[in-house]
């Protein structure tokens, strides 16, 4: 019998599925699905580096260096979207590659709070640039795409359209990935980095290409947040606080799947979203209520919910 | 001349002050290693609880004075009260989980009580004035300063050396080393880890509460003050090195005095000194200034 990646065929299926899907979305499904989309993405940068053991505490260096990138070039006179998107994610991996030589020395809380100290002179930069708003930002017009200009909801319909496609095929490869040498040696890593030394493979490299990765998928995902929302503002964009709610989706959602890194941003989103509706005094603490919740019962993630489901279902037959 | 009395001294005001938010974060960590977020909270709770009590103390007829007991019966109340709960009712359970974990429940709870003050005291900014104007001015040269903000070098000298000593000089504080150098050979021995881990735990609340209660009068208390806090404490502690009183210490005179000059030579960098000084130092020595390296696993 010919092997059958259940993920692939998942990722595909609800990708297709997403795909007709948005053609019929009301506009604030929409809406949340794309701030999904993106946090994603951010969150899946943040799984490949975890699968080493290493949590940064300060993406949102590389989502706010995109979404700032994406947003300045805008100013410029630029609005296509795949040259604003390619451009964030471009300058985004640039960044990370250069960071990465000082960063891959760096273990444990080291690790994290030195990310969260590099995050936060790119927030210290931004407020204190009157050119680019300080702490109000600057709005962001609707893109193009290849020429073809959409108005009204259709700019929306397109743009998650184009995310949609870029997220399936980052996701698929990212997947792929993990089942190659390099991508099975993060685990190794994380378990003994000296015996993965012996074995004649470097560890700094290993956590080096993580490192360029996540920052790239973390510029894509900040570029494709200042197109969807049209704004940019250093508190929702590159304060440290940013940073905890992509490590919080990275928990909420677990390591063991790429899937579960969207299953995981949407529930953010949509926790984060009734809560400011229903809420809007209560949102903090409803999030960090149900952040706390799933540390202390859902230890691994929403996605053990579905191997323990998978187990509860095999354990009784013979 | 006068620019760098001036930076020194506003330097030092602002270093005794990051001392006093940063010491409470660095004794949690030095003991139990734990990273703990919600340190900015109880910061944030000091300086509500203390702006609240002394606005109340002044309205009575009670002696003009003991509006200092009040900010730091505040502390205290404050930094007793959290402390127990968080330690008994949230952190023990997680003692045995990865280390990143423990700091996102920290951050989970920090989330929780900054909506937790905005339900007690709303978006309202709150005053407390009356200590500092009790003090009044004093003249260094031409510049004229409150008593008030410079009793904080004071405070945290007190502060410094009253921990130091506690450390080294006492029963309490040789135990407190033997659980830091080994928690389950201290165990064996016979030390309560349990009531070392909670005590230590409440001394840093109360400090950072103190923190809190103590610049009160000097500032607007309002929403937000939490979330600042707890980056430059971060940033202080691991310039120092976690978990060490001196590193503490020069780290908040490092950051302290260089915001002091970037404010008064090139005010449009004041944010990012700091960080870049937290950069620069860990690029050079990754454990900070004073850690003691750590013995690695193979």
């Amino acid at each position: 019998m010919r092997y059958i990646d259940k993920t692939v065929v998942g990722l595909t299926i609800a990708f297709l599925a997403l795909l007709f899907a948005d053609f019929f979305m009301a506009e604030w499904m929409r809406f949340i699905g794309l701030q999904s989309l993106a946090r994603g993405t951010v969150a899946l940068g943040l799984l490949v580096l975890w699968r080493t053991g290493l949590v940064s505490f300060g993406h949102a260096l590389y989502f706010g260096f995109g979404a700032y990138a994406a947003a300045m070039l805008t100013l410029l006179g630029y609005h296509d979207a795949f040259f604003l998107v390619f451009a964030g994610t471009l300058v985004a991996g640039l960044l990370a590659f250069l960071l990465g030589f000082l960063l891959r020395r760096y273990r444990a809380i080291f690790f994290a709070l030195l990310n969260m100290a590099f995050s936060m002179i790119l927030y210290g930069v931004i407020v204190k640039t009157e050119a680019l708003g300080s702490t109000d930002g600057f709005s962001v017009l609707a893109p193009t795409f290849l020429g073809y200009a959409p108005e009204g909801e259709a700019v929306q319909t397109t743009l998650f359209l184009f995310t949609l496609v870029f997220t399936y095929l980052i996701t698929l490869s990212v997947h792929l990935y993990l089942k190659t040498t390099l991508g099975g040696m993060s685990m190794a890593v994380r378990e003994n980095e000296i015996r993965v030394e012996y074995l004649g493979y470097s560890a700094e490299k290993v956590i080096h290409v993580k490192y360029v990765f996540s920052g790239l998928v973390a510029g894509f995902g900040g570029a494709i947040m200042a197109l969807a929302i049209g704004q940019v503002d250093p508190d929702s964009m590159a304060n440290w606080t940013v940073s905890g709610e992509f490590v919080f989706i990275t928990i909420l959602s677990g390591i063991g799947n790429v899937a579960a890194t969207f299953i995981g941003a949407l529930v953010f989103e949509l926790i984060r979203t009734y809560a400011f509706e229903y809420a809007p005094q209560f949102w903090q603490f409803i999030l960090g209520g149900s952040l706390l919740a799933i540390i202390m019962f859902l230890p691994d993630g929403i996605w053990s919910v579905l191997s323990r489901l998978r187990k509860a279902e095999k354990a009784p037959s013979p | 001349m006068l620019t760098l009395i001036a930076i020194l001294v506003d330097g030092l005001i602002y270093s005794s002050y990051l001392f006093m938010v940063a010491v409470g974060l660095t004794v949690i960590f030095g003991v139990m290693k734990i990273l703990n977020v919600t340190h900015g909270s109880f910061y944030a709770f000091g300086a509500y609880m203390s702006a609240t009590l002394v606005g109340i103390y002044y309205q009575t007829d009670l002696p003009e004075f003991g509006g200092f007991l009040v900010i730091f019966g505040a502390a205290l109340i404050v930094g007793v009260f959290f402390g127990v709960i968080l330690e008994r009712g949230l952190l023990r359970f997680l003692y045995h989980r990865d280390e990143h974990i423990i700091v996102l429940a920290t951050f989970a709870m920090f989330l929780v009580l900054e909506d937790v003050l905005l339900m007690i005291w709303g978006t309202d900014p709150y005053y407390a004035t009356e200590p500092m104007g009790l003090l009044g001015f004093i003249d260094i040269e031409v510049l004229s300063y409150d008593v008030y903000r410079l009793s904080f070098i004071a405070l945290a000298v007190v502060v410094g050396l009253g921990l130091w000593l506690g450390l080294t000089r006492t029963k309490w504080g040789k135990v407190l080393l033997a659980v830091i150098f080994d928690r389950e050979i201290s165990q064996a021995m016979g030390v309560n880890v349990t009531v070392v881990f909670l005590v230590t735990f409440v001394i840093g609340s109360i400090l950072g509460a103190l923190g809190g209660a103590y610049i009160a009068p000097t500032i607007s208390v309002s929403p937000g003050i939490g979330v600042e806090v707890i980056v430059l404490a971060f940033a202080v502690v691991v310039i120092g090195g976690m978990g060490s009183i001196p590193g503490a210490m020069i780290g908040s005179l490092l950051v302290g005095i260089s915001r002091a000059a970037a404010v008064h030579q090139f005010p449009e960098i004041e944010l990012f000194v700091i960080y870049a000084i937290m950069a620069a130092v860990l690029a050079f020595r990754p454990e900070g200034l004073f850690a003691p390296a750590q013995a690695r696993k193979i």
